[in-house]
């Protein structure tokens, strides 16, 4: 985006937010009324004649009436919003030209200004504003414009710490750097780089402070310990407030100037915030697909055996003319069927205009059998399927490995059976049996009683699925508590027997431990002892070894196989990695862009790889190199070892 | 968890140190003629030099900053100008009535906005953009205008709550709570606005970890994960920003207790300042930013036990 478009990009959001826009109509009506008070007044706001105090609104000449001295309410309020909104914007100014600079001065250069002023800041905001004004106005005198400069410094730090974090955002920046080595002066780069960042944040605090300020002023002059000589919205109020049973009236149109005034600049400020954001987010955005691009691309230049790193256009050059066309057909038949069937893998329309195979029943002896699942997200035109005509089948002990790269629906397969898509995501076409039991017709609480002890799930990243406020103990042991029945002390036994098995070797002192003490590795075990935990008919685990140490990787593997023959367990493994499944699976399924492309036991698969999109992942290799299947098998078995 | 507790509270002693050390200094020197302000001008030179005398303002500043201190310690904070009054005396005897109404709308408001927040992300929908509308309104508007207008509908108009006057908490419990009512809910709808934005904003972050997606897998009820997981990862957020906000509610009941003509500090407060007297507003300036330390240090100490890692620093 270059900066010329962007404040009137930012401009034209704002002015789409029609309450944003109303707020600043309003304000713009009370600042301009206020202005041209002498021209609208009519009548001298200190003129008081006590024969007409209290005389209601639409009186003659009194517009909205006078107040308890007869004087007139109208002419008062549009000269104390003179008085009133000088006095907030005296604060501003003040505060403006302390914060900013501190706030410039600490995010640029650091070190003991940064660290002195942060401290001061926090000290300025302990005390309350109001109690300070009252301080001084102990020895000061009652002067609205003293009370104001003082609020000022008050309210500074309100600037310095929105400028101070802009600020110390923007200075790691590339262009900052650029611009240092290029030899520009520091003046030049906060007058140029820093400034145009720190632009928005300050217009924002400003509107949302100018409000407290104005806020704090009439709360003084209301407390009657103002300065009563002059006619302020806050002098207004004090005045209404002795005479409020005889005329709250009176009382009702500084609360409306004031009201209105403060409300507006809260609503104008969040409209500002929103306008930016959006720029923000947009930018943001694009900031993080770079890096996820050069992630691969740094991936794809090591010698990974893993499918996420192959790049997209390798892919293309490897295989020009069998990789699978766009995708657009939504009923691409994609059957999978049981598992001693010879052929096991459809061709897809898009490539092959073979006619599509008749889907099978559901296989009654599978403990879970999938058909013609699909998943989609939002609704309406602009609903995305992300998962399409899936069909598979889990048997008791039976590990079926679900491979594809990033992005091909794999994860997105795993969460529709668990019943857990994040939101937004459905199952909008399909079905899903587990155990002869439709899941995608029951209740979010009926598919809940399942979890747990029907269906459990090992997630991928250890660290960041365990809670990082509980013990591991409690998050083990409330599970069976709540899902088997046992007491506190048997859940407590059978999870540090859990521990036991999944080979940590300090039981109890990892029960007693809180995620953030104890290593990745064990945390992956305790996750995975937590899935069995309830002796679950059916295990998915997710990637469970993406986020290990190669060294862990093998031996967390190992024990998965060893609990699954254990507990006759059906797996699903999602994974991108060939060298995991051949060390573990016994079947595998192979996705690319929301369908099953390909699935066979993993002998023959990895022996006759009959879809164009398997042969590319386990083929493209260097020409005269050593095949993927040869290097994933000598993995698989240094794994083993 | 000691060195922890003795770590902060050394701090808010240095801080409150420095506080009233920057006061008394500026609060005597802008302030000239103490000694004939309370004489009145008919008094003689010979009459202003010995009241001077008197309270000691002929000797060097330091000295008698170091002499006020070394007072606080023991509970000394002075006397008044004005009044034949101790000003620790004067002080204690309204600082219950203030607080007894800064707890109970830092309760109220606790609950409720930690209410509004987890059900505005729980549900989301048009639950949530009420929350967030009414949030804006809450606090867009100035507190003490609530009040008026809770004055004017509940205890003028409909005449069911007394407007002013206030009863010990102690003597009768009903009876507060009919004169705190108003000056409660007045006080809370800024401190609800600003912290059930923040829980909501929380709630949404911790709704979407990993972890409560494999606390689900689990099998535990979504109750049981929002009010015990959910609720605890959030609680940080909250309590953080409902200390923040305490402060702006000190002065608030300030106002507050004007309006609804409360005996608490923030009436001293107004009757003292305007006449300047100097060992209350003293008084009242350490006062405030003891409370405002002791609540930093409960929040410090509440955020440490709901987040382990926390504890640590």
């Amino acid at each position: 985006m270059s900066t010329s478009d962007k404040p009137e990009t930012t401009l034209h959001r704002f002015l789409a937010n029609p309450l944003a826009v109303v707020g600043a109509i309003i304000l713009a009506l009370i600042v301009l009324s206020s202005a041209l008070a002498s021209v609208l007044a009519g009548a001298d706001p200190a003129f008081s004649a006590i024969r007409d105090a209290f005389l209601a609104p639409f009186s003659a000449g009194h517009p909205l009436g006078t107040d308890s001295a007869g004087r007139d309410i109208w002419a008062r309020l549009l000269y104390g919003g003179q008085i009133s909104l000088l006095g907030a914007l005296l604060a501003l100014v003040v505060a403006a030209l302390i914060g900013i600079p501190a706030g410039l001065l600490a995010g640029y250069y650091g070190r003991w200004f940064d660290s002195v002023s942060v401290w001061m800041a926090n000290l300025v905001q302990s005390m309350p504003g109001i109690v300070v004004l009252l301080a001084a106005r102990a020895v000061l005198g009652p002067s609205i414009w003293i009370s104001m400069l003082i609020f000022g410094v008050i309210l500074s730090p309100g600037f310095y710490r929105v400028v101070r974090t802009a600020v110390i955002n923007v200075r790691g920046e590339l262009y900052v750097d650029a611009a240092k080595v290029s030899g520009l002066r520091d003046s030049a780069i906060i007058g140029r780089h820093i400034l145009t960042v720190v632009r928005g944040p300050i217009i924002i605090q400003a509107s949302l402070l100018l409000g407290i300020a104005l806020a704090i002023q009439s709360g003084l002059e209301f407390l009657g310990v103002g300065d009563n000589s002059v006619p302020s919205w806050g002098n207004m109020l004090n005045e209404g407030f002795r005479s409020i049973y005889r005329a709250p009236i009176t009382l009702l149109w500084p609360s409306l100037a004031i009201g209105l005034t403060c409300a507006a600049l809260v609503i104008i400020g969040n409209g500002l915030r929103d306008a930016l954001e959006e720029r923000g987010s947009s930018s943001a955005r694009r900031g993080r697909r770079k890096n996820v691009v050069t992630a691969t691309a740094a991936m794809a230049a090591l010698p990974a055996v893993d499918v996420d790193a192959l790049d997209r256009d390798a892919l293309d050059e490897a295989a020009p003319l069998t990789r699978p066309g766009v995708n657009t057909a939504d009923e691409t038949e994609t059957i999978v069927t049981a598992p001693l069937a010879d052929l096991e893998f459809v061709p897809e329309p898009a490539w092959s205009d073979s006619t599509p195979l008749e889907t099978p029943e559901p296989d009654p002896s599978a403990v879970l059998s999938v058909r013609r699942l699909r998943v989609g997200y939002g609704s309406g035109p602009h609903d995305k399927t992300v998962v399409h005509n899936v069909s598979l089948d889990v048997h008791a002990g039976e590990v079926l490995g679900l491979v594809g790269e990033s992005g091909s629906g794999k994860t997105q397969t795993a969460f529709a059976v668990l019943g857990l898509l994040p939101t937004g995501g459905r199952v909008t076409n399909g079905s899903v049996l587990f155990d002869g039991d439709e899941l995608t017709t029951r209740s979010r609480a009926s598919i809940r009683e399942l979890r747990g002890t029907g269906i459990a799930y090992i997630p991928q990243e250890p660290m960041s699925n365990l809670d990082p406020s509980f013990k591991v103990g409690s998050q083990l042991s409330t599970p069976m508590m709540r899902r088997l029945g046992l007491d506190k002390r048997a859940a407590r036994t059978r999870a540090l027997e859990l521990l036991d098995r999944v080979g940590i070797r300090e039981p109890e002192r990892t029960y007693d431990s809180y995620p953030h003490e104890i290593s990745g590795g064990m945390a992956q075990r305790v996750l995975i002892a937590g899935a069995v935990s309830c002796r679950p008919r059916l295990l998915i685990a997710d990637e469970p070894t993406t986020a290990l140490d190669v060294t862990v990787q093998a031996e967390v593997l190992r024990l998965l196989r060893e609990l699954q023959s254990e507990q006759e367990m059906a797996v699903i493994l999602v994974t991108h990695n060939f060298g995991v499944v051949a060390d573990i699976c016994d079947r595998v399924a192979v996705m690319n862009k929301g369908t099953i492309v390909e699935q066979n036991d993993v002998e023959s698969l990895f022996a006759r790889p009959r879809h164009p999109y398997t042969q590319t992942l386990l083929g493209s290799t260097l020409e005269g190199g050593p095949s993927r299947i040869d290097l994933d098998r000598a993995e698989a078995e240094g794994a083993h070892r | 968890m000691l060195s922890f507790i003795a770590k902060r509270t050394l701090l808010a002693l240095s801080q409150m140190l420095v506080i009233s050390a920057v006061a008394f200094f500026l609060l005597y020197l802008s302030s000239s003629g103490i000694a004939r302000t309370i004489l009145g001008e008919q008094a003689t030179e010979e009459q202003v030099a010995a009241k001077t005398a008197e309270l000691g303002l002929d000797r060097p500043l330091p000295v008698r900053y170091v002499e006020w201190l070394l007072g606080v310690f023991q509970g000394d904070l002075g006397r008044s100008y004005f009044t034949p009054q101790d000003v620790s005396d004067a002080l204690i005897s309204r600082l219950p009535t203030t607080l007894s109404l800064l707890i109970a709308t830092t309760i109220v408001a606790a609950l409720i906005a930690f209410a509004l927040g987890i059900a505005a992300a729980v549900y989301r929908g048009w639950l949530d953009r009420l929350v967030q509308i009414l949030s804006i309104a809450g606090y867009a508007i100035p507190g003490f205008l609530f009040a008026l207008l809770l004055v004017i509908v509940f205890a003028i108009n409909l005449g069911w709550l007394p407007a002013t006057g206030y009863v010990q908490l102690t003597a009768d419990p009903l009876g507060w709570l009919k004169t705190v009512i108003l000056p409660i809910a007045a006080l809370s709808i800024g401190m609800i606005a600003a912290t059930a934005q923040q829980v909501r904003g929380a709630v949404i972050d911790v709704l979407r970890q990993d972890y409560v997606r494999t606390l689900r897998s689990r099998g535990l009820s979504e109750r049981e994960i929002i009010f015990k997981h959910v609720l605890r990862n959030a609680s940080g957020t909250g309590l953080t920003v409902l200390g923040l906000q305490f402060v702006g509610l000190l002065g608030g009941a300030i106002v507050v207790e004007q309006i609804f003509a409360l005996p608490g500090l923030g009436t001293v407060a107004i009757q003292y300042t305007s006449r300047g007297d100097i060992p209350v507003v003293m008084g009242l300036l350490i006062i405030t930013s003891l409370i405002v330390a002791v609540v930093n240090l409960l929040v410090d100490l509440g955020v440490g036990f709901l987040n382990p890692k926390a504890r640590v620093a």
